[in-house]
């Protein structure tokens, strides 16, 4: 026998309700950090910049019912949707509020030929390739990923643009597609219940054969 | 007093020959095994061993640190030998790390008796080889920082792993074999490291062997319940002795590539698994025994058993290789055939004929006792078995990947001088965790070696019982 004996001090029974206590909290924890993850803060939803001219899609997109390709007009055949150069705003605009302070960054960047600085929404990371004309041209609406954008007096980010929020319409896509050619047609579908809805986006898989590559060089190239 | 110093390795079926040797209490086995842990200093080999082996092991921290830093550019693997070095070694440590469960488990279940003496030494083995096998592939993955992609975690991307590839069963199969495996070490250590706790002279070692020892008593209690966990940890590693190796051989079988897509696999890698790991016990135990004076316990007749399993899986992988051949003959497939012609008489003919040369020539010098029982012949051929199964798994990786289908885009595998210095740090680190387990933990089963001599049977002194009269046997 040596000269040291070891037995286990009093305190050790502390162990025991230590687990236990830890076993429990860690629900909480979990449920915490899981709900960390799914708010806005996390996901940039409700990201709503100060643009330079308090351009209103309500307005222009909803009451005076603006076709989005008439300022987004590379969205069907290009990766990015334009964002209107100011000779767009101004095929108007010579004509209507003329005068506006409010739109006088405009007519500056208008007669120095300098671009409007508008702030950039809805951003992907670098390493994901979102082509837009992949998406419309196969039926995916608009507001699919913008959200009712005609009711948006200053636009905000209304979807997390998060993978698995992509995967989950690649996985899935009939809830989220139409006619080709109504995707600009932002109160479609409103009149339909879910069934007919469902009915209608399944129409279109199957008639333009839809299969939504889940690949991962499909985005990361 | 008879069984201080007979030949045990004679078998006489009138009596069983004695496992344990120059001992006829169990105080002094204690103290004997004890003090390989109690010597105020070990050998000078051993601070030897260790500062070599810690400076191999620092290499291979310095180079996986320049690789995360760099980049897989460091290494030799490019198309079309996409898996180079460090799946070879993968397959080579998992393979080693066979040894210790088949040795604590399955010659547990079937009542070897003569495992006592090797199984904690083969156990600690198989942790220390599956740390050095579990490190290769998550280097392996590129952007090591991203290693948590291997398990099925939710997350946002609504990412999962491919559920339906070997490699993801390998996360799962190797991870639970760990698992198991430090459970069954640590279990059965667990009343070794008690009385190391009550012998200990000074109180870091007390209270570090008290707090693992987990407060043991030894009460019948304590016993009963300790002999039920082991037995069921038994039952419940036996399986994955056969599963582990099947899942690696599923890497390669599951694919579609001549050489690798063959049923023979899963048999055929576990036989070499074991092949390897006993090779690797030897090679560890018998300089063991030499420099601690463990050759009471470690006796001739632990290492001519080992010998005789390594005749055996050494032939069965033997037989392995000819039966590739015959099958890829039998198939009449222009392809299998060519993959394996290349792999004998192609450009990796110099790995095939040393894999050949090693694994399938080398062992059969077991045929003969004489060979069996010699220090140096074993030695010696454990080594070459650890060389030729590592050109094992070198000749199927490599050689299968570098010429398949297409001519227009085969290659010729070279390993960087990264490649190969990586290699030699997994041996240090795996002997400096070895020489650290020799120095610290108890390295042979106390307890259960006790359990095997005859003075642990109570019938030992029944004159009229031929089944045990050791001590008379040899007088």
């Amino acid at each position: 026998m040596g000269r040291f004996h070891y037995v286990f001090p009093k305190w050790s029974n502390l162990f025991l309700p230590t687990v236990i206590v830890i076993g429990m909290t860690a629900p909480l924890y979990v449920a915490f950090m899981v709900a960390w993850g799914f708010s806005p803060k996390t996901t940039d939803v409700g990201y709503m910049p100060t643009q330079p001219v308090p351009f209103s899609h309500k307005l222009h997109a909803g009451e005076l019912h603006i076709d989005c390709k008439y300022c987004h007009n590379t969205v069907e055949y290009a990766a990015a949707a334009a964002v209107p150069p100011t000779s767009t705003c101004m095929n108007c605009h010579t004509q209507i509020h003329p005068e506006s302070e409010l739109l006088a960054p405009l007519f500056d960047s208008y007669t120095t030929g300098m671009p409007m600085e508008w702030v950039r929404i809805h951003d992907t990371p670098d390493y994901a390739y979102f082509n837009h004309s992949a998406h419309v041209t196969r039926g995916v609406g608009c507001n699919e990923c913008h959200g009712q954008i005609q009711t948006m007096e200053v636009v905000y980010q209304s979807e997390t643009l998060s993978m698995g929020w992509c995967l989950s319409c690649h996985r899935d896509p009939a809830p989220h597609v139409r006619d080709p050619k109504l995707v600009t047609q932002l109160e479609w579908g409103w009149d339909m219940n879910a069934a007919e809805r469902l009915a209608e986006g399944q129409k279109w898989v199957d008639h333009n054969n839809l299969q939504p590559s889940q690949d991962c060089t499909t985005c990361h190239r | 007093m008879s069984a201080l110093n007979v030949d045990n390795t004679v078998d006489d079926p009138r009596q069983r020959s004695p496992l344990v040797l120059g001992h006829t209490d169990f105080a002094s086995v204690t103290n004997e095994i004890c003090a390989v842990n109690e010597a105020p200093k070990p050998p000078k080999l051993w601070y030897v061993t260790l500062v070599i082996s810690a400076c191999l092991a620092s290499t291979l921290l310095v180079l996986v640190g320049y690789l995360v830093v760099t980049g897989v550019g460091v290494w030799g693997n490019n198309n079309p030998v996409m898996w180079g070095f460090p799946i070879v070694n993968f397959v080579f440590w998992v393979g080693i790390g066979h040894a210790g469960t088949l040795i604590s488990a399955i010659l547990f279940l079937f009542r070897q008796k003569w495992r006592t003496s090797i199984n904690r030494f083969a156990e600690a083995m198989t942790i220390f080889a599956v740390i050095c096998a579990g490190l290769f592939p998550g280097i392996h993955i590129g952007r090591v920082w991203l290693a948590y992609w291997l398990f099925p975690i939710p997350n946002q991307m609504e990412m999962w792993p491919q559920f339906r590839s070997p490699l993801l069963w390998d996360v799962f199969a190797v991870s639970t074999y760990f698992t198991v495996s430090l459970l069954f070490w640590y279990v059965g250590m667990i009343p070794d490291l008690a009385t190391l706790r009550d012998r200990s002279n000074n109180r870091i070692k007390a209270i570090a062997y008290g707090f693992f020892s987990l407060g043991w008593r030894g009460s019948m209690r304590h016993w009963h319940r300790y002999e039920r966990a082991y037995l069921l940890l038994a039952a419940l590693a036996t399986p994955l002795v056969l599963s582990v190796h099947s899942v690696v051989s599923f890497d390669f079988a599951v694919s579609q590539l001549p050489g690798w897509h063959t049923t023979i696999f899963p048999p055929y890698f576990v036989a070499g698994a074991i092949f390897s790991g006993f090779a690797m016990v030897l090679t560890l135990a018998i300089p063991a025994r030499q420099i601690w004076g463990l050759k009471n316990f470690i006796t001739m007749r632990h290492l001519e058993n080992m010998n005789k399993v390594i005749l055996l899986t050494g032939s069965m992988v033997g037989y392995a290789y000819g039966t590739e051949f015959f099958i890829a003959w039998y198939s009449g497939e222009l392809y299998e055939k060519f993959a394996f012609i290349n792999r004998a008489f192609g450009q990796y003919a110099w790995a095939y004929w040393i894999m050949v040369s090693c694994n399938v020539l080398s062992p059969q010098v077991f045929w003969f006792k004489r060979a069996r029982t010699s220090i140096w012949l074993m030695f010696i051929v454990s080594i070459f078995v650890n060389i030729g199964m590592w050109f094992e798994r070198f000749v199927i990786v490599v050689t299968s990947l570098a010429q398949d289908f297409l001519p227009s885009s085969w290659g010729y595998y070279e390993p960087t001088w990264v490649d190969t210095m990586t290699f030699v740090g997994s041996f240090g680190l795996f002997m400096t965790l070895f020489l650290l387990f020799i120095r610290f933990l108890p390295v042979l089963a106390i307890a259960e070696i006790k359990a095997v001599m005859p003075e642990a049977d109570p019938h030992a002194h029944h004159e009229h019982d031929p089944d045990h009269d050791h001590e008379e046997g040899h007088a």
